[in-house]
């Protein structure tokens, strides 16, 4: 008694704690636990509730921990008064943990007590606390009890039990057995409440697992059509939304009984759903669409922005099939587009990116970015994420206009806060690779990227300056002036760039270096054509192109062809320039610039760049006296070993002129493994061998290719001497190998076609390009916004590896994975056929038609369910004695053993009769 | 399903926190203070929901709103209705009026059981029982009366009126 006098209450806790100066916190609740540790162990009852719910609070709201008052929530609980039971039942469903708190088996007899009771009040907290705290064990032991409250008169507590029953479903399957009849029996009830919970708990059970509740379909029906509750028609809209996909033929159903609740126009959450289902599963009923679509759009003009919201997620589910519903609703859209709201933003962001098709792509992109620029950076970024990635899909599906496009990614990197640097580097490289009629654009934006010197010191745009280097020099010779692009390559501020970066700059200054040089030697020796030089290096190139088409890659005739255009004369401004650019002067002083600017960096301490700088270096050495050599010759002074130098160069070209593809991203598992290679084999048992013989290790190795290692031997060991052409010829028949090799190796022989087709320049299979284009055109049709006529240029091939398209597109499988839950909701459901489809004849006879559809897929369930009695007689035995072992595991002996004799008596019964009856089952489970 | 009821105010202390599924009490905490960062940054006047699934993983969501200086926060899944909940929220707030008449932060900070009490009434084990404010202020009153009556020594705390 004196200890309760001078107790503190919760309220006094309370109170201190708001009391407390900031920081004292943790002091008092310490404090006030170590009163509450003191008093919790009090004999007396009414301390030890206060005690505990103060500990409950602290647990609940400051997080402290209270696990070791578990027994004490036990003993409390077992209080004749109620506010003590109360407080008790509430640290057990805040604190308890299912599935580590061993005291909770002690409450089971408190609770069998409690859900007894003939006081309401008790049963329902019992049940609560049940819903919070429920294991295997507990719900196994409670079921019979819980199946009485499913009966009861009380109807506040019919309906909370019928809530519990979820989580003891969960639990513990076999309660299904038990209760599951029961619960669709009160689907027939007239009291809102408990039908409300009813449907609640079979909405629950469908999303889980939508095919066993088939057969309730009626059932749902008739409530559908006859029910005027909210919560009860959103539950069943949400079931019939999982029957559906499995029976179409309920979607005819119930289509119209949908349309009226909408066309009633009732609660707005009502309506949503309604909504939400049709657009969802009914979408081919034309009518209800329209009925929909005009409902989404009262949302969209509502001034409440919840409404807004759902309204534009709805219409992004309808999007997926019917363009037109976005369509009708356009300015709605790109108004949300401005809101304040980010989720609405956002929201309306990803439904305009999904009406993107090739005909409006231009106009959505260009309205979208103005927008970007008015709008925060978050959401810029947002919008330029979505912009690529629509842009990107399959292949650049949408993207007919390559030039567009790649000068759009390159305005893109411009804008100061742009963070999708990696998308536009990736896209760019990419798009050069894929995409040769739009190299001539993308080579142009590249030069403007890479000769701006402000760019460099954004360290955002790093990676497109790296995309734009690398295609600098690798379509170089697509450039209308190659030493400006060598001039920016190789700018002081370069210095700013990451060391990655940077040596990509280098690597390209390189082909650009390459590049002038070979033009003006092949100019001029064109120009002096002298007739020795000629035949030697036609012989020489005839010699390459052998090589080219044994290796079935495009080295290209072609590109050398192109070559040849561009410099006599097929685009005469380029041509002009780049000739009068051409003069021994110019390359002198370019390789004079590369020199004075990489000189440094061969010392640099960045391996890459000391790397990348010192070959450059090494290749102007090579090349600067033999150049002399070459002006001679062009003077006139023709000496038999300097015409070695314009072929060096060409060979030296030639390294850099096979053209880059994509390769696909399973290439490697295509390569066909050597004879003699085995990969798979387990090496554990060589560590024996090669522990004793290390040397015969390297040997082993070298036996797979001792040519090439013998060849590559010589190839180092020939280098330095004298003779330059020999080795380097050499060292082309063994690219040429290696070409050889990708063609075979890379792609699988029938691929190498596709790819060979794919290559070629549009104009030549011009048919095919149309076909394919008008192809696209003929799939896009219905989703043009406004058709144009004048798209007079086929769209450029897209190079495409077939198996980087398998392996994008992610095969879902749908598995039907029968659980414990479905198994015995479905025997239940079956086993009880012939009464409930009975009763429903006799009452449903207005509902004939849905009766007879139901019924016959509820014909074939019972079929197979009849079959399975039949002939899997003693099957169900031994299924359940198959459970049982499972559950042996965490079962004590004794229990089981009396559980056993239950299950067999009650599986006797419903063997014998089958169907029904309540009265047989029941008395048999409750002994 | 509802997964969680959270009351907290708009310094982000919780006042009521009830999931439905058992989360260890470090969890709870450090879920309150992620959703108390989401909703402190939204402004006012925008739509009440908000997609939860790095909190709560795929198809949860949120719905929240603010009543004087408290948020109150529903955690659910893709089997309820986003404007059914909203609706709840309001039979919830209705409820803690009738009970606390001009209910306030204090009403709420004082009557820790009584507000579990009337959740209770409203929700069980993640299920909705009852939507009528009436009705469950019948309940509620009812066991009001039950705790008096068997408990002599403890009074129940009244609802906290002397502010």
């Amino acid at each position: 008694m004196m200890d309760s006098f001078f107790q503190r209450s919760l309220e006094d806790i309370i109170k201190g704690l708001r009391l407390c100066p900031p920081g004292t916190e943790p002091t008092f609740i310490a404090k006030s636990l170590d009163d509450i540790r003191r008093e919790i162990k009090s004999s007396d009852r009414s301390t030890k509730a206060t005690a505990l719910q103060k500990l409950t609070y602290l647990h609940s709201i400051h997080g402290v921990d209270m696990s070791w008052a578990a027994f004490h929530s036990v003993e409390l609980a077992s209080s004749s008064t109620h506010s003590h039971k109360r407080i008790a039942f509430l640290s057990a469903s805040l604190s308890f943990n299912p599935s580590s708190t061993d005291v909770i088996l002690l409450l089971t007899h408190q609770l069998r007590k409690d859900l007894s009771s003939s006081n309401a009040h008790d049963v329902s907290l019992a049940l609560s606390t049940l819903s919070s705290i429920c294991n295997p064990d507990l719900c196994r032991d409670l079921t019979p009890e819980l199946f009485t409250l499913l009966g009861s008169s009380k109807f506040f507590v019919r309906k909370k039990a019928i809530a519990v029953v979820l989580r003891v479903f969960e639990e513990y399957p076999d309660a299904v057995r038990v209760c599951f009849k029961r619960i669709v029996e009160n689907l027939e009830t007239s009291d809102m409440g408990i039908l409300s919970a009813v449907v609640e708990l079979l909405c629950e059970l469908t999303v889980k697992e939508p095919r066993s509740y088939l057969p309730l379909a009626p059932e749902f029906y008739k409530i559908l059509v006859d029910s005027r509750n909210n919560w009860v028609l959103i539950k069943v809209l949400k079931i019939f939304a999982k029957l559906i996909p499995l029976e179409p033929r309920l979607g005819k159903r119930v289509v119209e009984p949908i349309c009226e609740h909408l066309r009633r126009m009732g609660a707005k959450s009502l309506a949503f759903e309604c909504v939400r289902m049709i657009v969802t599963s009914l979408s081919e009923h034309e009518s209800a669409l329209r009925l929909a679509v005009g409902t989404v759009r009262e949302f969209l003009l509502d001034d409440d922005p919840n409404l807004k919201y759902l309204g534009l997620q709805a219409l992004a589910i309808v999007a997926q099939k019917h363009m037109w519903a976005v369509l009708e609703n356009k300015e709605l859209v790109v108004k949300a587009l401005s809101d304040v709201d980010p989720n609405i933003k956002l929201e309306a962001l990803r439904l305009v990116m999904s009406t993107v098709s090739a005909d409006n792509v231009m106009d959505i992109c260009t309205i979208l970015i103005s927008h970007a620029l008015k709008s925060d950076p978050e959401f810029c970024n947002e919008i330029l994420g979505c912009i690529f990635l629509t842009c990107s899909r399959n292949f650049y599906e949408v993207i007919f206009d390559f030039e567009w496009y790649v000068s759009f990614l390159g305005e893109m990197a411009r804008i100061p806060y742009c963070q999708k640097g990696t998308e536009i580097e990736t896209q760019l490289v990419d798009i050069g690779m894929r995409v040769k009629d739009a190299r001539l654009e993308l080579v142009s934006v590249a030069r403007d990227l890479v000769i701006d010197p402000a760019l460099l010191g954004n360290p955002f745009v790093h990676g497109v300056l790296a995309a734009a280097a690398w295609i600098s020099g690798e379509y170089v010779n697509l450039s209308r002036n190659p030493f400006e692009l060598m001039e920016a390559l190789l700018q002081p501020r370069t210095s700013l760039l990451t060391p990655s970066v940077r040596s990509v700059y280098i690597q390209s200054a390189f082909k650009v270096l390459m590049f002038c040089i070979y033009s003006y030697v092949k100019l001029d020796g064109d120009d002096t054509s002298y007739p020795s030089g000629l035949t030697e290096s036609v012989s020489e190139r005839d010699l390459g192109r052998s090589f080219a088409t044994v290796g079935s890659e495009s080295l290209s005739d072609s590109e050398l062809d192109n070559e040849n255009v561009v410099i006599t004369g097929g685009q005469p401004p380029s041509f002009s320039s780049r000739k009068q650019h051409l003069t021994e002067e110019s390359i002198m002083g370019l390789i004079n610039l590369a020199e004075t600017n990489l000189g440094p960096l061969s010392g640099s301490d960045e391996v890459e760049i000391q790397d990348r700088a010192s070959n450059v270096l090494g290749f102007i050495k090579l090349v600067k006296p033999k150049l002399h050599g070459c002006l001679d010759q062009s003077r006139g002074d023709i000496m038999k070993d300097e015409l070695k130098a314009p072929e060096m160069i060409k060979l030296i070209y030639d390294l850099f002129s096979e053209e880059l593809g994509p390769v696909s991203l399973n290439a490697q598992e295509r390569v066909p493994l050597p004879d003699g290679l085995a990969l798979k084999e387990n090496l554990g048992d060589l560590e024996a061998i090669c522990g004793d013989v290390e040397f015969s290790l390297p040997m082993s190795f070298s036996l797979v290719k001792p040519q090439m290692a013998a060849q590559d031997s010589a190839h180092v060991l020939e280098c330095p001497s004298k003779e330059v052409c020999e080795p380097s010829s050499e060292s082309t028949s063994l690219l040429a190998e290696h070409r050889k090799r990708h063609g075979l190796y890379y792609l699988p022989p029938e691929d190498k076609e596709v790819v060979d087709k794919d290559y070629q320049p549009t104009r030549e299979p011009k048919g095919k390009a149309i076909d394919a284009t008008e192809d696209l055109v003929k799939l896009t049709e219905p989703f043009f916004v406004k058709k144009k006529s004048n798209r007079v240029k086929p769209r450029p091939v897209v190079v495409k590896l077939d198996d980087v398209e398998e392996a994008n597109v992610l095969v879902e499988k749908h598995e039907f994975k029968p659980d414990l839950l479905s198994g015995a909701v479905q025997e239940v459901l079956l086993g009880n056929e012939a009464t409930a489809s009975s009763s429903r004849k006799s009452s449903n006879k207005s509902n004939n038609d849905i009766t007879n559809t139901a019924e016959s897929s509820q014909a074939s369930f019972v079929g197979s369910g009849r079959r399975k009695h039949h002939t899997h007689g003693k099957g169900r035995t031994n299924r359940t004695s198959g459970k049982e072992k499972e559950e042996r595991s965490h079962k004590d002996e004794h229990k089981r053993d009396s559980r056993d004799h239950k299950h067999k008596s009650r599986q006797r019964a419903e063997g014998t009769l089958n169907v029904d009856v309540q009265s047989s089952v029941i008395p048999d489970f409750l002994l | 399903m509802i997964r969680g009821v959270i009351i907290m105010n708009d310094q982000g202390k919780p006042r009521l926190v009830k999931f439905y599924e058992f989360q260890p009490v470090e969890k709870q905490q450090e879920l309150i203070r992620s959703i108390y960062k989401i909703l402190c940054s939204r402004a006012d006047n925008v739509s009440n929901f908000v997609k939860v699934d790095s909190l709560f993983g795929p198809d949860v969501r949120l719905v929240y709103k603010t009543f004087a200086t408290l948020y109150f926060v529903f955690i659910f899944d893709n089997s309820e209705n986003e404007l059914a909940m909203l609706d709840l929220m309001q039979v919830f707030v209705e409820t803690l009026d009738k009970c606390f008449s001009n209910v306030c932060e204090l009403d709420i900070v004082f009557n820790f059981n009584k507000v579990h009490t009337i959740l209770d009434e409203i929700i069980l084990g993640g299920q909705v029982l009852e939507t009528s404010s009436s009705e469950v202020m019948k309940a509620v009153d009812e066991i009001s009366k039950l705790e008096r009556s068997g408990n002599s020594i403890i009074p129940s705390i009244p609802g906290w009126q002397g502010r």
